[in-house]
């Protein structure tokens, strides 16, 4: 079944007087439970606009976006943050976390929104940073943390709703490369354990750790295609 | 239980939020710590005020009548002489029907007073200035060049706000004033005394009715005489109520809405500061109600913060004006102050609450 699917999306934007930007010009796809896509493109590409309309952050200006099989493109505010609080889960470049709280508290958050009991809500999201690592930090604030550390609250509060898909806007930006490849080691361990990632980025070997790469141009899709394994093939050549 | 989670959250946000920014949010309730200093001396000065009336209304008895008439003059003994002294001619009754005390000595007596005898009771403020190291019993002053022997003095009254005070009086039997300063074309007032205040205005008519009959007034024909309530009671007191009513509500009103810009401009900082934390909290999964009322917390909890601040303040001032006047702080004072607070915070952190809630999540996160 398909969690996400995209028909003929289409993305205006009024820059005033007569000028209009198409930021996406007719988007049709669709991803399935359990992938792992990457979404690339250069600058100005809609990239940014895709992932916002996928993650319910801004409605399309024609089209239909169907998620888990509801119709989320008519939706009201109100009804857009709840699909955000229960459904997906955003990871930011730059953490986005709240900074005068400390880490379990910023993974409690949406618990919290999500209307989620007190004891429940505590065991949930010390769970949840266990399980990046991070059981020992839990009530440490974001600017006692490591990039890296940060990044894997940013990851505890994404997965502690247990959302249908997890929505990752270059999650390695702001990370030396190898707290980076330890991000994405831990997405590929979320992938294994069966969440639906979709990650977004610009940077080629980043989203070679991607199942399925989809490359926007001028507000459409150039290609859409499995990504070939380039480093596994050449590790194992190498052997 | 969400609204619950949601109060809980908001209460803990505003308290990192005033946390974080101790000094400006201090300075930002002035405005509501002033105001409600003000409404909380307001209303313990009309306490006060109140308080007064009382003692005096209760020091009005029952059924004495005493008649007065009065007249400037210069009393004086020796080198030391009081200009402009109230002298009142009245009979031995007057002590029972206005209610004061004598410090020292006695009143005259009914024959002293029907005898028209040269005696006087005089108040403190005179007995002070004629004899200033000396007992005044028995002593003779002069009211305007008559001889009188002093036989009382008043106790010290100071009076509220200077009006209905025996301090400057001397009071001389009625047929004396009459003979020395002459009465016949004189006016003369009659004291009555009400047993309650409440029936005051029955009692008004009952006078009237037997003034008329006294002085032969056929129906019809307008009254001779007047009938004036006891001015300390409706001259006095209420407009001096309302003066500290009306300024105190004007100080009061004034600092509160300035207190009020005060918090929506510090809410609008507050919001624009925190418009990137407004985006995250959007994107993952707080509604535009939530938003608002956390906001909505915030002003409120600084208003309630002024507010505290403010009774912690005007606490100690209310014991200065009990020096001044018989009052305490009333207990509804410390409510009603906590309402104004909450409604100054809820009322000018509507709109920039209002602002934060409509956000547009894809702008709020983008913002630097």
């Amino acid at each position: 079944m398909n969690v996400i699917e995209l028909k003929d999306i289409v993305k205006l934007y009024d820059m005033g007087g007569a000028e209009e930007v198409h930021a996406l010009q007719g988007i049709t796809m669709s991803i399935a439970k359990n992938e792992y896509v990457a979404i690339m493109g250069p600058s100005g590409s809609g990239k940014s606009t895709l992932m916002n309309v996928i993650g319910c952050l801004d409605t399309p200006t024609s089209g239909i976006y169907q998620f888990n099989g509801v119709n989320v493109s008519e939706m009201d505010d109100n009804q857009l943050a709840e699909v955000r609080n229960r459904e997906i889960g955003f990871v930011f470049q730059t953490f986005n976390l709240l900074p005068r709280s400390d880490a379990l508290h910023n993974v409690e958050l949406p618990l919290i929104y999500g209307g989620v009991p007190s004891a429940e809500r505590k065991k949930r999201a010390l769970e949840t940073l266990d399980h990046v690592g991070l059981g020992d930090r839990v009530h440490h604030k974001p600017n006692e943390l490591s990039g890296g550390q940060r990044q894997r609250v940013a990851v505890a509060r994404a997965l502690v709703t247990r959302p249908s898909i997890i929505l990752a806007d270059e999650p390695t930006g702001n990370l030396d490369s190898k707290t980076g490849e330890e991000i994405m080691m831990l997405f590929e361990e979320l992938h294994r354990q069966g969440n639906t990632i979709i990650l977004v980025t610009h940077e080629a070997d980043i989203a070679e750790h991607a199942h399925r790469a989809v490359r926007l141009r001028d507000g459409k899709i150039e290609t859409d295609e499995p990504v070939r394994k380039r480093r596994l093939q050449a590790a194992g050549s190498a052997s | 239980m969400h609204f619950l989670n949601e109060l809980k959250e908001g209460l803990i946000i505003s308290y990192r939020a005033v946390k974080a920014n101790k000094m400006r949010s201090v300075l930002t309730t002035l405005g509501i710590v002033i105001g409600i200093v003000s409404v909380t001396l307001m209303s313990t000065a009309i306490e006060g005020v109140n308080r007064a009336f009382d003692r005096s209304a209760a020091a009005f008895g029952t059924d004495y009548v005493a008649p007065v008439a009065a007249t400037r003059r210069r009393v004086y003994r020796g080198n030391e002489s009081v200009e402009d002294a109230f002298v009142s001619g009245t009979t031995h009754q007057y002590m029972n029907a206005a209610g004061t005390t004598l410090a020292d000595g006695r009143f005259f007596t009914a024959e002293e007073g029907n005898g028209g005898r040269p005696v006087a009771a005089i108040g403190a403020t005179i007995a002070e200035t004629l004899f200033p190291n000396e007992d005044p019993i028995g002593k003779v002053i002069r009211v305007a060049g008559h001889p009188y022997t002093v036989i009382g003095v008043f106790e010290k009254q100071g009076g509220m706000f200077g009006v209905f005070t025996s301090d400057t009086r001397v009071f001389i039997p009625l047929l004396s004033f009459e003979s020395h300063f002459g009465g016949r074309r004189r006016d003369v007032t009659i004291q009555v005394r009400v047993a309650d205040v409440k029936q005051m205005e029955d009692a008004k008519l009952e006078l009237e009715g037997i003034m008329r009959k006294i002085r032969h007034i056929s129906p019809g024909k307008p009254n001779d005489f007047s009938i004036n309530q006891q001015e300390l009671l409706t001259q006095t007191f209420e407009p001096i109520s309302l003066v500290i009513a009306s300024i105190g509500f004007f100080i009061t009103g004034l600092s509160l809405f300035v207190g009020g810009i005060g918090i929506m401009n510090i809410m609008f900082a507050s919001v624009t500061e925190r418009t990137r934390e407004i985006g995250i909290r959007k994107a993952i999964g707080a509604r535009k109600r939530t938003i608002l009322m956390q906001f909505l917390i915030e002003a409120s909890a600084l208003c309630l913060l002024g507010g505290f601040i403010g009774l912690m303040i005007a606490f100690p001032l209310s014991l200065i004006v009990d020096q001044v006047l018989p009052t305490a702080m009333p207990v509804s004072v410390v409510f009603i102050s906590i309402l104004i607070s909450l409604t100054v915070g809820l009322v000018s952190g509507f709109l920039p609450a209002y602002r934060a809630a409509k956000m547009d999540p894809v702008e709020a996160l983008r913002y630097e």
